[in-house]
């Protein structure tokens, strides 16, 4: 077991794309992290570089306090799980388990026994004689990860290893993965494009764009402290809305009406450069039904109206889709973020306001409706480069702190 | 709809098949029966043949004449296979897997000489090779058979070579193999049916070639089977070499039809997988 | 499109502009950086694998088509080496004005475009019953492959014994005795023994298409109440256009190559020679190279017009089209 260190670590392609851009990042010994973006950010990229798989174009990869970018992959000792899955197909899932460990000279008693006790970890111990083209999804990503556990490696690189699953199994092998990496205690990198895995696996989430790392942080501190747009957009399901908001006179005047800000971020907007426009962030739940508010919580929010939409009833809470009228907020992470998860469902800049009350409201289609929203909890971006401007030494205040 | 399918269109489907199996095997087992008729019965168009023999296979074994061909013919596509499966497995890894200038060049002039009319090539290659004194040896032969066996082979070891999970190169190298290991313990037995399958057409193709066989040689020296048959007429005294052309003629489809049996699939998949990219 | 900035790294708010390197590109789009040593290496060994198989290639039909142009020109009969000499077209002229070849091209024609078209929609047909036949798949397969793989010599001299008087089974089909000596009978023989033989391969190449044409648009034809004989020509002739095409291209300039078969059957006698055929006798049993070359010249120009014309006809459709994807 190790720590792995990545010290301002980039790579270019020969054909001249820069994948990954300066990472800085600490993975201490027995962590879970998870690489995170949309695709094409240079997760994979990564991940192969700390595999030992690509080369490291410049920067230094350290695991274990020692120095290995020049280190081929088995001498690395660290083992790795593809979307593939990458099983070999002539060999049985016993062949295949065993494989790392006969090209470690390991004598047979001892292969056999830590592939059984594997095998019996995963339940694959009646598969081990079959060859995976007769194995179902799920059970070749178990031998996937049987392949990587038997050898007891440094650590685990795992590649989008769920991916190809359907969503029931993806649920399932979720548990199975948090629940051996705790066990076993390796420290563990883990790239998947999905988000619902980012929140719920890792100790620490890692947001990359365009092969640089956006923001680091346990998956709650992300989702409630986001350091730009970009972070704002893509963590938290349905998506975080946004609307174009105007600067004037100490108010934003916003498609739900003038939002009051609070000295902080009137201080911050009173510089000569600041930004005239800005996008106003809010999450679903920040919203409420207006009937369902207290005075208490009234006061600080601010209400609005507008026609409803769609109702989804989920039994715990409704999501309710609003029609709100006025320009669209717009900036390139918005779109990049839209283009990713394909505009159906990345609602967040469009003229479309999901929100997600309480089960009791009595909101219906067709009608129009009061809503509530938290002005504690809602974000400010700068458009022009995304940055947070409710954020203050890395918490959000939202629009009203002083 | 359902119960109708298992008995009426499987009764169709069947009748179909039996009409393809007849129309295939009927003019192999009418040279097979030929080969096994007595001189007399040869003649009384019997399709079964009323008395059996193995007579005619005996004379051809005796004459040095098919002894020769059959040697010549097996040597010649054997190292011609060889040889073309080798230089096409080089071309179409690079075609599958590497980004170079002329790629496209490549995959175009193999196109080209898979349409080529070997028959232009017959009277320059007559005199090339008399020059170079390679004319009516097995050297002669190898060479137009490795040309217009190269297409064939570059194409079908593409299509494999495309189907195979390159991923797990790096899966090996993970799990501790060498570049070396990676590439024996598991590309290589991924990409052995590959081979194989290319190397069975690439025989097929030498194997059957008549033009070059008849045209590029002058003796018994290199003379292949399918050149040999023809030149039957007389040269073994027999009042008539039809029993000994059949008997050899069945000699020369075995390992065919042994590659049929054997490799069905491979075949098929090999022929189609290239057709589907050109 | 511009890109805005995004703070990148541990202290947002102190970091400047910075564009992300690897904003989404579009492929095609990139523009080209000096190549770097690792995409040379990479295309010095492409090359070089490549080198062997394109030396060989090249060197066994350019120059020997290039110097068969070359003897074309001369007046070059071995049986009278002194009298070589340059004459120019005058071996074109005499080819040209040669009442043979233009019986022999005839004769090519014909058997190339019956025997396409015969094949055409008996491969379609066989195509169909070894990718559907719901018994005997394997069984159907392996018997195809036969004449496929079989040395079409031999079974020529099948088909000859089976039409030859006394000894073949075909041979009283006819009554008026021996098929193989008259010209139309030779030539109806000599297709059936090469629509037999081919078949299989044309069959191959539409089966590769038919595999193609998705389960489903089958089943969504049938249920919008297509018949039989609509999903085949609305839903599966067009998914399998390449496949023809590309079958049709290989059998067409294949079948032009007709040598073996007439050899074996006829030895071109009865005016049933084919180019190839001409072409083999003015040089082995002639001897004469020149026109031999001028022969072999102009079925190498035939071909390559034929070739032509089907690309053009059908646009990139052919073959070859290999698009450079790397995987
Ligand atoms: N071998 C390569 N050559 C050139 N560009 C590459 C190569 N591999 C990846 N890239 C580019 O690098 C970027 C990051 O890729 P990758 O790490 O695979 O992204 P992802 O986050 O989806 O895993 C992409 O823009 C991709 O096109
Ligand atoms: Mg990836």
């Amino acid at each position: 077991m190790a720590d792995i260190v990545l010290d301002k670590v980039s790579k270019s392609f020969p054909d001249g794309t820069v994948a990954v851009q300066d990472v800085d990042l600490e993975i201490a010994d027995g962590e879970f992290v998870i690489l995170v973006g949309p695709s094409g950010c240079g997760k994979s990229t990564t991940l192969n570089m700390i595999a030992g798989l690509e080369d490291i174009s410049s920067g230094e990869l350290r695991i274990a306090g020692q120095r290995v970018n020049d280190k081929a992959p088995r001498d690395r000792d660290i083992a790795m799980v593809f979307q593939s899955y990458a099983l070999y197909p002539n060999m049985t899932v016993r062949e295949n388990m065993a494989f790392p460990l006969r090209l470690a000279k390991l004598d047979k008693e001892t292969i056999d026994r830590k592939v059984d006790e594997a095998a019996k970890v995963l339940e694959l111990t009646s598969l081990l004689d079959r060859k995976p083209a007769n194995l179902s999804g799920g059970q070749r990503q178990r031998v996937a990860m049987g392949r990587a556990i038997v050898r007891q490696p440094k650590a685990f690189l795992m590649d989008e290893p769920l991916s190809n699953l359907d969503a029931k199994l993806r649920v399932q092998m979720r548990t199975v993965v948090s629940r051996l990496q705790k066990q076993l205690g390796t420290t563990t990198v883990y790239v998947t494009h999905d988000q619902t895995e980012a929140m719920t696996l890792g100790d620490r989430v890692v947001i990359m764009r365009g092969g640089a790392v956006q923001q680091v942080g346990p998956p709650q501190e992300l989702y409630d402290h986001p350091k730009n747009l970009f972070v704002a957009g893509f963590i938290g399901s349905p998506s975080m809305n946004f609307l174009h908001a105007a600067v004037q006179d100490g108010e934003l005047h916003t498609a739900l009406g003038k939002v009051p800000i609070g000295d902080r971020v009137r201080r911050e907007l009173e510089s000569a450069d600041a930004p005239r426009e800005l996008i106003l962030g809010i999450r679903p739940e920040h919203f409420e039904d207006a009937e369902l508010v207290d005075d208490d919580t009234r006061r600080r929010g601010m209400e609005f109206e507008a026609p409803v939409d769609i109702v989804e009833s989920m039994g715990s809470d409704k999501y309710v889709y609003f029609t709100v009228e006025g320009e669209k907020a717009s900036a390139a992470e918005l779109e990049e973020l839209a283009a990713d998860a394909g505009a159906a469902d990345f609602a967040g800049a469009g003229g479309n306001l999901v929100t997600r009350l309480s089960a009791e409201s009595g909101v219906a289609e067709g009608q129009s409706r009061r809503v509530w929203f938290n002005l504690e909890k809602i974000h400010l971006f700068d458009p022009a480069n995304g940055r947070n401007l409710t954020l203050h030494e890395g918490r959000a205040a939202g629009a009203l702190a002083d | 709809m359902a119960v109708e399918t298992t008995t009426r269109a499987k009764l169709r489907w069947g009748l179909l098949d039996v009409l393809v199996v007849v129309f295939a095997l009927v003019p192999v087992l009418w040279i097979a029966s030929l080969s096994f008729k007595t001189p007399a019965t040869l003649t009384d168009g019997n399709f079964i043949p009323r008395e059996w023999t193995l007579d005619n296979y005996r004379t051809i074994f005796d004459t040095d004449q098919f002894v020769r061909a059959l040697v010549n013919s097996i040597g010649i596509a054997l190292i011609a296979t060889l040889i073309a499966v080798v230089l096409g497995a080089m071309a179409a890894y690079a075609i599958s897997r590497l980004d170079f200038p002329g790629k496209k060049l490549l995959v175009g002039v193999s196109l080209l000489i898979a349409m080529f009319p070997q028959v232009s090539l017959v009277s320059p290659l007559f005199e090339i090779e008399r020059q170079l004194k390679i004319f009516d040896t097995w050297l002669g032969l190898i060479l137009p058979y490795i040309t217009f066996a190269l297409p064939l082979a570059i194409y079908t070891l593409s299509a494999f070579f495309k189907q195979i999970p390159w991923d797990l190169e790096k899966a090996a190298k993970m799990d501790g193999a060498t570049q070396g290991q990676a590439f024996r313990r598991v590309i290589a037995p991924l990409a052995a049916p590959g081979l194989f399958t290319t190397a069975i057409l690439v025989f097929i193709f030498c194997w059957n070639d008549f033009l070059f066989a008849i045209s590029l040689t002058s003796t018994e020296r290199s003379r292949t089977v399918p050149a040999a048959l023809s030149f039957f007429t007389g040269a073994s005294q027999f009042e008539d070499p039809t029993g000994a052309i059949c008997a050899a003629a069945v000699v020369i489809t075995v390992p065919i039809i042994l590659f049929v049996l054997f490799f069905q699939r491979r075949i098929v998949s090999g022929l189609t997988s290239g057709a589907v990219k050109g | 499109m511009s890109i805005n900035a995004t703070p990148t790294g541990a202290d947002v708010a102190a970091e400047e502009t910075r564009r992300p390197a690897a904003v989404p590109k579009q492929r095609g789009g990139r523009r080209k950086p000096p190549l770097s040593e690792n995409k040379k290496a990479e295309r010095r060994l492409g090359l070089l694998l490549c080198a062997p198989a394109a030396l060989v290639m090249i060197a066994v039909t350019a120059y020997p088509i290039i110097y068969s142009v070359w003897l074309s020109l001369q007046r070059f009969d071995l049986r009278f080496p002194d009298q070589r000499e340059f004459i120019g077209l005058e071996n074109y002229v005499t080819v040209l004005t040669n009442e043979f070849w233009w019986t022999a091209f005839g004769v090519t024609m014909l058997i190339t475009v019956v025997t396409v078209a015969v094949e055409l929609v008996l491969g379609m047909g066989l195509a169909i019953i070894m990718h559907r036949t719901l018994i005997g798949r394997g069984l159907v397969r392996t018997s195809a492959l036969i004449p496929y793989g079989i040395v079409t010599v031999v079974a020529a001299f099948s088909w000859r014994y089976a039409w030859t008087p006394g000894t073949g089974y075909l041979a009283d089909l006819f009554s008026d005795g021996a098929p193989l000596t008259e010209r139309a009978s030779s030539l109806a023989i000599i297709m059936l023994a090469e629509i037999w033989k081919t078949t299989p391969f044309m069959a191959l190449l539409l089966m590769a298409g038919l595999a193609l044409v998705p389960e489903d648009l089958l089943k969504a034809a049938s249920t919008d109440g297509a018949t039989a004989w609509q999903k085949f020509t609305k839903v599966m002739l067009p998914v399998m256009k390449p496949a023809i095409l590309v079958a049709l291209l290989f059998r067409t300039l294949d079948a032009f190559r007709v040598f073996d078969n007439i050899f074996v059957l006829t030895a071109g006698g009865n005016e049933t020679s084919s180019v190839s055929m001409l072409a083999y006798n003015n040089l082995i049993r002639g001897l004469n190279l020149g026109i031999g070359s001028t022969m072999s010249v102009l079925i190498f120009i035939t071909v390559a017009i034929i070739a032509f014309v089907f690309v053009k006809l059908f646009g990139t459709a052919a073959p070859g089209s290999d698009d450079g994807e790397r995987r």
